[in-house]
């Protein structure tokens, strides 16, 4: 048993700060936080020019092979530096689907493509009204000769507006038990018919909802067997629900040490009371904690191992640290801690003010906290199903 | 990074599990209670070698790693071993650390087996030394006084207290003689002290562990409505959130073991990071494993309240959760 960081992550880890010191200009950053819209094309085709679209996917396949801890030194730098890795991942997990469960026609295509960076996917899973019952999604898919007709809503499709595709789950069969009536659906967004609303979040954010008024799409569009959608979006979203959230806790902290480095009232350096040191100290504790549950986790993957509610544990745990310590420190930032990032009196850069809004999509998106609670409670305790 | 214990280190584990299982079982643990110290565990502890693990070969120890020493430390924790094994060790390895012939004598006697040295955690005030672990029933005490470290003897200047975890606990009077064992070696005091931190972590994350899983089985088996209580979320999350965290502390009380060899530079915050987190985590964990049971946990007879008791009293003879982070941050100042 050691602790020691993986060679090779830490190599990587190396790599990915150079990139990002060319690549993510602080206009760009000043770009994003001003649209709201964290995507952006140049960072993307740089991205893939590096061949990290899918740095994890095997050579032949067109990534480059990396190993789960190199994978996690790759997120982690990308996380803490508060890189647009939302369209990315999107379309890691539409070309994912597509490797799995698209036809021989499909995959040069769309996989080509999608590592390229030319082309970025959207999630077109939840709904309004659904929420944590993915499987209960209403809109429709109708067979018409070789098309499909789709009619509904979905909501949080993150970069519709910025994106080239929407991976679309939609019902096909309402007899069906509700897992077995759904089929995915790659449907191109400029398709007359669909609809895109911005929906502006708390962390100032932008997500949409989209609606679909009698797109039409051809048969060759489909993911997958008719009614096996729910296996093809499980697949795919198994990568999205593995996630913890590291990177901007680690990225809050930092900026607190520069704040608690500054003088008091007193003229001693804000860090050395008692009061700062508890609540940095507990975030240390809590960022530790994240690091140690994600690394094991990424272990389990590179050991083969399957983790079983390991996944779960380090999206709860993360999650929650970081709504809790974001709060905090607003509260030790004192009345200017509500002062938002550009306000050149804001303490600690507004990182704090940011993360606490932040923070609350973190315990929703990806399978939120009772979700997770549940999964650990059934799986990793073996308490009876609660709900 | 491998997070899998060594085929050595499984043995060791599973050596000292069979060991507290016989001897530190739940009616053991009780029936120590009332002087919180089992003298036949305590020679079966010695038998195995607990003490001779913790102390380096030079020294005519076993030199076991502190990683090792942490597992040990995670199973005494699980069976709420009612014997002061983590002062000991620690005072060993103080008495190792120190040099000087005197220290070198005393740790002899220890290891043959003829001296009973605990350590005081709490640096002496006022002539007297508070909360002894093992007080009423070691011989003497390692402590620090000013910036000596001393070795107090304990028969005739102790007397027992009781309290909330039904621990061996002694203020001790300090008498107008004692030993000196080393000047100036406050920071090889604050060293002990950070050891007995990282495996009081182990212990407690071993306690809290099993202090789960008392309440999940309960929770299986217990009806009301109709149902398991285990099927209502809001008895199911609670014990959800706590396995996370036991597994984030137990995660970290093995880093903060392993840094000893294999990251000296963050020794000194991880020690007290983990203690800290250990500690609420442990707190939590058996709160809500006693407050799962109802009305049962209040009472004497269940188990459970054997772990919640101890959570609570084995961190707090040293310091709370919020003072040992408080410390680990200033040390992380310290050395950026």
């Amino acid at each position: 048993m050691n602790f020691d960081p993986d060679e090779g992550g830490e190599l990587l880890r190396q790599e990915v700060r150079a990139f990002l010191d060319a690549v993510l200009t602080a206009d760009l950053k000043e770009k994003l936080r001003r649209t709201g819209t964290h995507h952006d094309e140049g960072f993307q085709h740089a991205l893939a020019s590096r061949g990290w679209m899918a740095p994890g996917w095997p050579a032949e396949l067109g990534g480059q092979g990396r190993d789960p801890m190199e994978l996690l030194a790759f997120n982690e730098e990308l996380e803490v530096a508060g890189a647009p890795m939302y369209g990315p991942q999107t379309t890691l997990i539409a070309a994912n689907v597509v490797a799995r469960f698209g036809t021989e026609e499909q995959k040069p295509d769309i996989i080509e493509r999608s590592l390229r960076g030319a082309v970025t996917f959207v999630l077109g899973i939840s709904e309004p009204g659904g929420g944590s019952d993915v499987a209960a999604a209403k809109t429709r898919a109708e067979k018409d000769g070789d098309q499909w007709v789709i009619n509904g809503a979905k909501m949080f499709t993150t970069n519709a507006h910025v994106g080239d595709y929407v991976l679309l789950l939609a019902r096909t069969d309402v007899d069906k038990p509700k897992h077995r009536g759904l089929t995915m659906f790659v449907v191109p967004l400029d398709n007359p018919g669909i609809e895109i609303q911005p929906v502006v979040t708390l962390s100032g954010e932008r997500t949409n909802l989209t609606f679909y008024n009698d797109v039409r799409i051809p048969d060759s569009l489909r993911i997958g067997d008719v009614n096996d959608g729910w296996r093809v979006m499980t697949v795919g979203l198994a990568v999205e629900r593995s996630g913890a959230f590291g990177g901007e806790s680690v990225r809050l902290l930092s900026r607190i040490d520069r704040w608690a480095e500054g003088l008091d009232d007193e003229g001693r350096a804000r860090a050395e009371s008692l009061d700062v040191q508890e609540r940095i100290g507990r975030a240390v504790a809590e960022n530790e904690v994240i690091q140690l549950l994600s690394w094991r986790n990424a272990w389990l993957h590179a050991q083969d191992r399957l983790p079983g509610v390991e996944g779960s544990m380090a999206k709860l745990f993360s999650s929650e640290a970081i709504t809790r310590q974001s709060a905090d420190f607003v509260d030790m930032l004192g009345p200017d801690g509500i002062r938002r990032q550009g306000d050149t009196d804001a303490p600690a850069e507004g990182e704090a003010e940011w993360a606490f809004r932040y923070a609350l999509g973190t315990t929703t998106y990806g399978g939120t906290s009772e979700i997770q609670r549940s999964i650990i409670a059934e799986h990793g305790l073996g308490l009876p199903r609660s709900r | 990074m491998d997070f899998d214990p060594t085929e050595d280190q499984s043995q060791l584990i599973a050596a000292f599990d069979a060991l507290y299982a016989k001897w530190s079982t739940p009616e053991l643990v009780r029936s120590a209670e009332p002087v919180g110290f089992d003298p036949e565990l305590w020679d079966q502890l010695a038998r195995i070698g607990a003490l001779e693990m913790a102390v380096p070969e030079e020294f005519g120890g076993a030199g076991a790693s502190f990683l090792d020493l942490e597992l040990v430390a995670e199973h005494h924790g699980r069976w709420l071993a009612p014997a002061p094994m983590i002062e000991s060790q620690i005072a060993a390895r103080l008495l190792a650390r120190l040099k000087g012939s005197t220290a070198a004598e005393m740790l002899d006697s220890m290891l043959a087996g003829n001296r009973f040295v605990t350590m005081a955690l709490q640096p002496a005030r006022d002539r007297s030394l508070k909360l002894v672990p093992g007080g009423t029933v070691a011989d003497c005490a390692l402590a620090l006084d000013e910036d000596r470290v001393v070795a107090v003897p304990l028969t005739g200047t102790r007397h027992a207290v009781e309290n909330l975890g039904s621990l061996a606990l002694a203020d001790v009077r300090i008498p107008e003689s004692t030993l000196t064992l080393a000047d100036g070696a406050s920071a090889a005091f604050e060293r002990a002290i950070d050891e007995w931190m990282t495996l009081t972590a182990g212990a407690l994350v071993g306690l809290a562990r099993r202090a789960l899983e008392i309440g999940v089985e309960y929770a299986k088996e217990r009806e009301a409505f109709g149902v398991p209580i285990g099927s209502f979320q809001a008895v199911a999350h609670p014990l959800a959130n706590s396995a996370t965290a036991i597994e984030g502390a137990f995660l970290l009380a093995r880093k903060a073991a392993w840094s000893v060899e294999g990251q000296p530079e963050r020794f000194s915050q991880l020690a007290p990071l983990s203690f800290a987190f250990a500690t609420e985590t442990a707190r939590e964990a058996s709160y809500r494993s006693l407050h799962v049971h109802g009305g049962y946990g209040f009472m004497m007879e269940y188990d459970i309240q054997l772990y919640f008791r101890r959570a609570k009293a084995w961190a707090a003879i040293l310091m709370e959760p919020r003072r040992a982070y408080a410390l680990a941050a200033a040390r992380r100042r310290a050395a950026s």
